[in-house]
């Protein structure tokens, strides 16, 4: 929700400076925006997320100084970096750890986005630049981790192009494209640089964008309820939520530190400390973690449907299982936001929580036997979940009553003695 | 409580499927060791790393490079033979901690069992000179396919990265070390080859062919061994080089200080690591709590 200014420019620069360049103004308003007072720990992670953004970027602006992408010294070029380059290691372990870290912060803000219905009326728009980022955040992710040049970073890279290749038609051209050549090679890990180093960039300008969406329409909250009186519902941002999102974000940085500085590779693989060697394929190519959730999704199609081939199949199952996010806020019929006051849908929604940790765990095993079977049941839940359940809850359950306003809905949980006769409502 | 009970019943799920799926373990249990770096507070032990260097240097140097390491890294703060002073005969004003006029590094260099190849010189001709503490461990090998040729077609890895290249580490490297045993009699295995119960490999394929149905698979009641087999005969034996500390002279002590000297090979910078990481966290966990305490103070004084 747009707000009216309150910001009176003091000194006389600061009048000339208004009349001409207005910026001290917009901070001013972006700390004196009205927040919903009711905002708890889950609400953290966007101020989190910022500062993985921001770590991730002045951590890789250093390495990139002392990086080589060439297929030659690549691998060596990282070693220098851990050995002589002056606190290099710091560096790189933040940097991968921090990817890692990004992921975790990241998968908790869009499953708080889900439990809440963050992504319903009017707030459709920053939910999609949110697939944006999250679609962004994939493709750097993937392109970072070619760069030291280890052998998980060369066969990652091979297996993930190669998926390209089953698209019909224009499938092999694109993974020419995407190689720059025949197979991966030095131009491949030229290009996936010079995009690694881009990316994040466009990322920031898409997180600008998802932060003005908000700003406008307003802040989400976990009742749900739009705010209905802004003295009795919403807080300044600054202090009350300047100091609760930096406790959290330290908070989490004891968790980002406790990796990087006593378990610095214990989210790797140990084959990428192997320099990448075209000739030989390591016994198993496992992706990061934070993909294996969706490579699940890609090896649980082991049928051809039709015309589609398992292959096709599995990669329209691994980007649909991505793609389906954006249309998320009309698949959810329910007018209620909160789950808090949809019983059912919580159930359903812990259910879609258990099925997709479950594939991060197949993701990472063998595609043989039992775990095949299992995920293909989580892959068929998950697309259930978003197909089917949520379209029909929202015309089938009954959501327990809301309360009138944020306001109400604090006293309520709080204990003290709440105006009586609520009664449900949808959400505006 | 949901959370809970989420947590719990996905942990319990993802067992059974696990359980279920438990193919036969390829390699056996890695030996675990106490090792003296482990732990938030762990630092290598000195001692251990000097050995374990002679014990490279004698042993494993002349078939495996340490390509990543330079000599000086042995002088270096952290590193096996740092000198915070210089010892007494060193000329007055040299400074032995750094590693390029360290005394010992630079002994080590000059006497390496492999020299340096510079050059061209003013003829155009590329020459050989002892090493200097600034030079990159020499390879034993000119190049990979000498290195084949020498030993069986196996090409010996490069150990500078080993203690994280492989799972388990400094135990992987312990166990594998210790771990030579005869070969199982249900098994053929080629000459040049020798069998390790905790090398990955498939020793289903080394099956006798009596003990194979015609299915390809193990007959009833034969165990395929754990293990695979290497090119790498047995490295160590007790006794075979000489330690100054008194230290026992067993294949158990060599393969303990050696997987102690990888381990800081692969990760030189850990002990700086740590205690950065030490600091930063006590740091950061008074600023939670002087966080938390204002956080709080600002929403009691909205509820009054």
């Amino acid at each position: 929700m747009s707000h009216p200014s309150t910001y009176n420019p003091s000194t006389g620069f600061e009048k000339w400076l208004d009349k001409r360049l207005p910026i001290v103004r917009m901070g001013a308003d972006f700390m004196d925006f009205p927040t919903p007072n009711n905002l708890n720990y889950w609400w953290t992670f966007g101020g989190i997320l910022t500062v993985c953004l921001v770590v991730q970027i002045l951590t890789g602006v250093i390495l990139a100084m002392h990086y080589t992408p060439h297929t030659d010294m690549a691998f060596a070029s990282v070693e220098h970096i851990m050995r002589d380059v002056n606190y290099g290691w710091l560096m790189r372990y933040v940097h991968a750890n921090g990817a890692s870290m990004f992921f975790i912060a990241v998968y908790i803000h869009m499953f708080r986005g889900i439990y809440y219905g963050s992504y319903k009326a009017p707030r459709e728009v920053v939910w999609m630049l949110g697939v944006v980022i999250y679609l962004l955040m994939m493709a750097t992710a993937f392109m970072g981790y070619v760069l030291p040049w280890g052998q998980m970073s060369y066969w990652g890279a091979t297996v993930i192009t190669n998926l390209f290749s089953a698209i019909p038609l224009v499938g092999e051209d694109i993974r020419t494209l995407l190689w720059g050549g025949f197979s991966v090679d030095n131009p491949t890990l030229n290009r996936f640089f010079s995009l690694h180093y881009l990316l994040p960039f466009a990322i920031f300008g898409v997180v600008m964008l998802h932060i003005w969406g908000f700003h406008t329409s307003g802040n989400n909250n976990p009742s749900g309820i739009e705010i209905k009186d802004v003295k009795k519902d919403t807080v300044p941002f600054h202090p009350y939520y300047t100091v609760k999102d930096g406790f959290a974000i330290v908070v989490f940085l004891i968790l980002f530190a406790a990796f990087v500085f006593f378990n610095p590779n214990a989210l790797g693989h140990a084959d990428n400390y192997i320099e990448a060697n075209p000739l030989s394929t390591p016994a198993s190519i496992v992706p990061e973690w934070y993909y294996l959730p969706f490579y699940a999704i890609l090896r649980a199609i082991t049928f051809d449907i039709g015309p589609i081939s398992s292959k096709l199949g599995g990669v329209i199952a691994m980007f649909g299982s991505i793609l389906i996010l954006f249309v998320l806020p009309w698949l959810d019929t329910s007018k209620v936001r909160s789950m808090r006051y949809r019983p059912v849908a919580r159930m359903w929604f812990f259910l879609f929580v258990i099925s997709c940790i479950a594939l991060g765990y197949l993701g990472g095993k063998p595609a043989e036997g039992t775990y095949v079977m299992f995920a293909q049941i989580f892959t068929a839940y998950y697309f259930g979940f978003f197909l089917i359940i949520l379209p029909l809850l929202g015309i089938m359950e009954t959501p327990k009553p809301l309360p009138r306003s944020i306001s109400e809905s604090v006293l309520k949980k709080t204990g003290s003695s709440a105006p009586s006769g609520s009664q449900p409502a949808p959400a505006e | 409580m949901i959370l809970r009970t989420l947590l719990i019943s996905t942990i319990v799920g993802l067992a059974a499927i696990s359980s279920a799926n438990a193919a036969g373990g390829k390699a056996e249990k890695l030996e675990h060791q106490h090792w003296h770096f482990a732990g938030p507070f762990g630092t290598f032990d000195k001692d251990a790393l000097q050995r374990g260097f002679q014990v490279y240097e004698t042993v494993c140097s002349s078939c495996h490079g340490l390509e990543m390491l330079s000599f000086r890294n042995l002088g270096q703060k952290g590193g096996p033979f740092y000198l915070a002073s210089c010892p007494a005969g060193v000329a007055e004003g040299v400074d032995c901690s750094n590693p390029n006029d360290n005394p010992v590094v630079k002994a080590i260099a000059a006497n390496y069992k492999f020299q340096i190849t510079d050059g061209p010189d003013d003829t155009g001709d590329m020459f050989q000179r002892p090493a200097v503490p600034s030079d990159p461990f020499p390879n034993p090998f000119a190049n990979d396919a000498i290195a084949r040729l020498a030993n069986n077609n196996a090409l010996p890895p490069d150990l500078s990265l080993m203690a994280k290249a492989r799972h388990g580490g400094p135990d992987y490297i312990y166990s594998l070390l210790v771990g030579y045993r005869d070969t199982p009699s249900t098994v053929d295995v080629a000459p040049g080859q020798y069998y390790n119960p905790y090398f990955h490999g498939d020793m289903s394929q080394a099956l006798k062919p009596e003990y194979i149905d015609e299915e390809g698979h193990a007959r009833e009641g034969i165990e395929v061994p754990l293990g695979g087999v290497l090119a790498m005969a047995p490295p160590l034996q007790d006794g075979m080089i000489e330690y100054a500390d008194g230290s026992p002279q067993t294949v158990e002590q060599y393969s303990k200080d050696v997987s102690e000297f990888l381990m800081w090979a692969a990760e030189p910078k850990m002990e700086a690591r740590k205690s950065l990481g030490i600091m930063t966290l006590v740091y950061l966990v008074i600023l939670a709590f002087l966080l938390y305490w204002s956080n709080r103070k600002n929403w009691s004084n909205l509820k009054k």
